[in-house]
């Protein structure tokens, strides 16, 4: 698997995402996108759904891509990669076409978590060869920072505002990783930006699957969340460092847990870290806070009985076909 | 046998008694698409059972892709489309509503889809019979749009469609209409060419720039104001294109089958002082209407719209030069203002008594003496400067 020098050394010498983009500074996406696409080998073919990446890449009559790239709208991508895996497949059968494509879909949590939740169960439960990236920045970026379906609880959002009656968001997050894997597909994964190694690693195993794949990447919004650019990396590195982003896989319905912070920090140094969830310290809802780090360590402390019973699994020849016992 | 419009004699042996929807499917299997993304609705359901089949007895080739919904169909087919295989669709009614927002996006990215529609209502109420709402819904998206009237002009728009779509200087998404029920379901003897024709007729598909090459192309960039409009008056230059380029279209295919269309056409148009205008299946009541007025001396003719999009408005005002009063059928109706074939026509034309008639809403008959009632009003002075009947209706509404 390559390491971060030579996906480095890949993405400089022909950048499938290159300069002339207009995402901000500090934003998370261009991480996601480089890592991922530097990450596999073969010719790709990209279908973007609408929202920041699209938009800051692709302003008429320039591109900031080199590679084939598509956009229709937002809530299709699954649908739109569907019929061009479809017409590959017909392509290749006719014998009209010789390279051999990855499709790799980028889409943000608004279109993958809410919009396009429908297109991508339809695309998944067909079963098309496709690499489904959600690049999770926690709400409607591109929009002016609406929440989604991926806005975390007491979230401010300019639809969630806090104040004197709102504590943010009133909602819990959903779990999307847990709805994708339900449609039983090979390979489903969570990463983050903070951990490109092992994003890259996901990828490449995504990949090499049979059928359908997806990553859930959180990546990070500094006007959105409200931070400074430089601290990108320092603020999502607390989301995963405090079980608050586990970063995971789950491979043929065997689940593993790939980063294990020791010790973990609290995941109040996550909230603490941008000014979406300030409103958390200012001592009006004390309990609030409490009752989401107990949901944190809750929900760790479920992964880690799946994990556990998934040992076995990663030891034996079924699990060594994917190169991961270690 | 001699068909209406040819008097070549046709081969019998061609001839099979098949609904709209199986002519379609024939078509279909014959052109052979590479992908057909799809989702059931009635009255489409026909089309896609009919073909499923066939490319279950592996009769056609096609990957049909069972989308969950109208609007990833045709988002699929748009993909497709554009990595570079031929992609087909068929839908109706709620279903084109719903993927009417990737219709739009269809022909602004030039994906030249042909999409059969089984025009039916649009709830609400819910309804599933013949009219043109759904159709309407997609005037302006910048599809070409064809409204047939005979099963065997279906299949024959399937097939020039998919040429007319894929015409290098239109690459547009092309509709074929046909009426829910009276043409989607009910037979009638239709001429099934030679598949090795169809093929030779239609071609490979060649798009011209497809996504799956060595040229690494950005599709479905976005345009500030200063590149939107001139991008959209492109869009609109190859559908006007559309139809300087169909007659050599229908000529070639004439040549295989003697079948010989136009844009419009008119019955017994060459003397007519009353005229009337009207789309789709109606077209036979019509001209029995005007048969019947005809034999008690009445010059009185018919023009069949069949190229709605884009408009042949020369070929329709020349039709219409001499006439001095005229009525448009619309199978739809435009709240608050005037149905569209009626607006397109008064553009199209000089004539000072135009009156709009809106008929078959939700799949209501229309009957030959609706029709002789609507001509009978013609020679009568205007009551308003502006009148819409309703046919049909408009009785049950005096009554009450
Ligand atoms: C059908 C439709 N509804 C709404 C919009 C407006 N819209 C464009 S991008 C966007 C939000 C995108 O959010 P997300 O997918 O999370 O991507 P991000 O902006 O965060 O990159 C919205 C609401 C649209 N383009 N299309
Ligand atoms: S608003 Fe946020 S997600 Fe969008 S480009 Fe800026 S930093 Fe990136
Ligand atoms: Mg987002």
């Amino acid at each position: 698997m390559p390491n971060l020098r030579t996906l480095a050394e890949r993405q400089a010498a022909r950048p499938a995402l290159g300069s002339g983009h207009s995402l901000c500074r500090g934003c998370g996406i261009p991480l996601v996108v480089r890592t991922v696409l530097a990450s596999i080998r073969t010719p790709v073919a990209v279908v973007n759904a609408t929202g920041c990446l699209e938009v800051a890449s692709t302003r008429y009559p320039f591109t900031a891509w080199s590679v084939p790239w598509l956009h229709v709208a937002f809530e299709n991508a699954a649908a739109v990669a569907s019929g061009v895996e479809s017409a590959y497949l017909a392509l290749r059968r006719r014998g009209a076409l010789r390279q051999n494509f990855t499709f790799v879909v980028f889409a943000g949590d608004g279109g993958t978590y809410d919009i396009g939740l429908q297109a991508l169960s339809g695309a998944l439960e067909r079963g098309h060869r496709f690499l489904y990236v959600c690049y999770d920045n926690e709400g409607y970026m591109n929009t002016g920072v609406q929440r989604s379906g991926a806005t975390p609880r007491a979230a401010n959002t300019t639809t969630t505002p806090s104040g004197a009656t709102s504590t943010g968001k009133a909602e819990a997050r959903k779990n999307l990783t847990e709805i994708v894997l339900a449609h039983r597909i090979p390979y489903v994964a969570q990463a983050a930006i903070s951990h490109l190694q092992d994003l890259s690693d996901k990828v490449e195993r995504a990949t090499h699957s049979e059928g359908p794949s997806f990553l859930n990447v959180l990546s990070a919004c500094p006007p959105g969340w409200g931070y400074e650019p430089r601290d990108t990396i320092a603020v999502v590195q607390h989301a995963v460092n405090s079980g608050y982003w586990p970063l995971l896989e789950v491979i043929e319905g065997h689940w593993r847990l790939t980063v294990h912070p020791e010790p973990r920090e609290s995941v109040g140094d996550w909230f603490g870290s941008q000014k979406r969830f300030r409103h958390l310290f200012d001592g009006v809802d004390v309990d609030l806070l409490a009752s989401l780090e107990q949901t944190a360590e809750a929900e760790w402390q479920r992964l880690a009985e799946m994990e556990a019973r998934d040992r076995d699994w990663f030891a034996s020849p079924d699990g060594a076909r994917w190169g991961l016992s270690d | 046998m001699t068909s209406w419009f040819t008097d070549k004699p046709q081969d019998l042996r061609r001839f099979r008694v098949l609904t709209g929807g199986q002519a379609v499917a024939e078509a279909l299997r014959q052109i052979d698409p590479d992908v057909f993304p799809v989702y059931p609705i009635t009255p489409q359901t026909p089309i896609i059972e009919a073909f499923a089949q066939c490319v279950a007895d592996g009769r056609s080739h096609a990957r049909i892709l069972t989308a969950e919904s109208e609007h990833s169909a045709m988002s699929a087919a748009v993909g497709a489309a554009l990595a570079g295989a031929r992609a087909m669709t068929a839908t109706a009614s709620q279903g084109l509503a719903y993927m009417i927002e990737i219709v739009y996006l269809a022909a602004s990215l030039r994906a030249p889809v042909v999409i059969a529609v089984g025009n039916r209502a649009l709830s609400g109420p819910i309804n599933i019979h013949g009219d043109h709402s759904d159709g309407m819904l997609a005037r302006d998206s910048g599809v070409v749009q064809v409204y047939v009237t005979t099963a065997q002009e279906a299949y024959d728009w399937m097939v020039m469609g998919v040429r007319l779509a894929e015409h290098g200087e239109v690459l547009l998404p092309v509709m074929v209409g046909l009426d829910g029920f009276t043409l989607t379901h009910s037979a009638e003897p239709v001429e099934i060419l030679a598949d090795a024709a169809v093929q030779e007729f239609v071609g490979p598909y060649a798009y011209p720039y497809p996504l799956l090459s060595e040229v690494a192309g950005t599709y479905g960039a976005f345009a500030m104001p200063e590149h939107y409009f001139e991008i959209k008056r492109q869009q609109i230059a190859a559908l006007e294109r559309a139809e300087a380029v169909l007659p050599a279209i229908t000529r070639s295919f004439a040549k295989l089958c003697g079948r010989q269309y136009a844009p419009l056409e008119g019955y017994c148009m060459e003397d007519a002082e009353r005229a009337m205008v009207i789309m789709g299946s109606q077209r036979g009541t019509a001209q029995e209407a005007v048969d019947k007025l005809r034999e008690r001396g009445q010059k009185v003719g018919v023009v069949t719209v069949r190229l709605f999009r884009p408009f042949p408005r020369r070929d329709l005002a020349e039709q219409l030069r001499a006439v001095q009063a005229i009525a448009v059928f619309d199978r739809a109706s435009t709240p608050g203002s005037f149905p569209p074939l009626y607006l397109d026509t008064r553009a199209a034309v000089r004539t000072p008594r135009v009156d709009s008639v809106i008929y078959g809403l939700g799949g209501r008959d229309l009957t030959p003496d609706d029709i002789v009632a609507v001509f009978d009003r013609l020679k009568r002075p205007a009551v308003d400067a502006d009148p819409i009947f309703y046919a049909g209706s408009d009785e049950i509404e005096q009554e009450r």
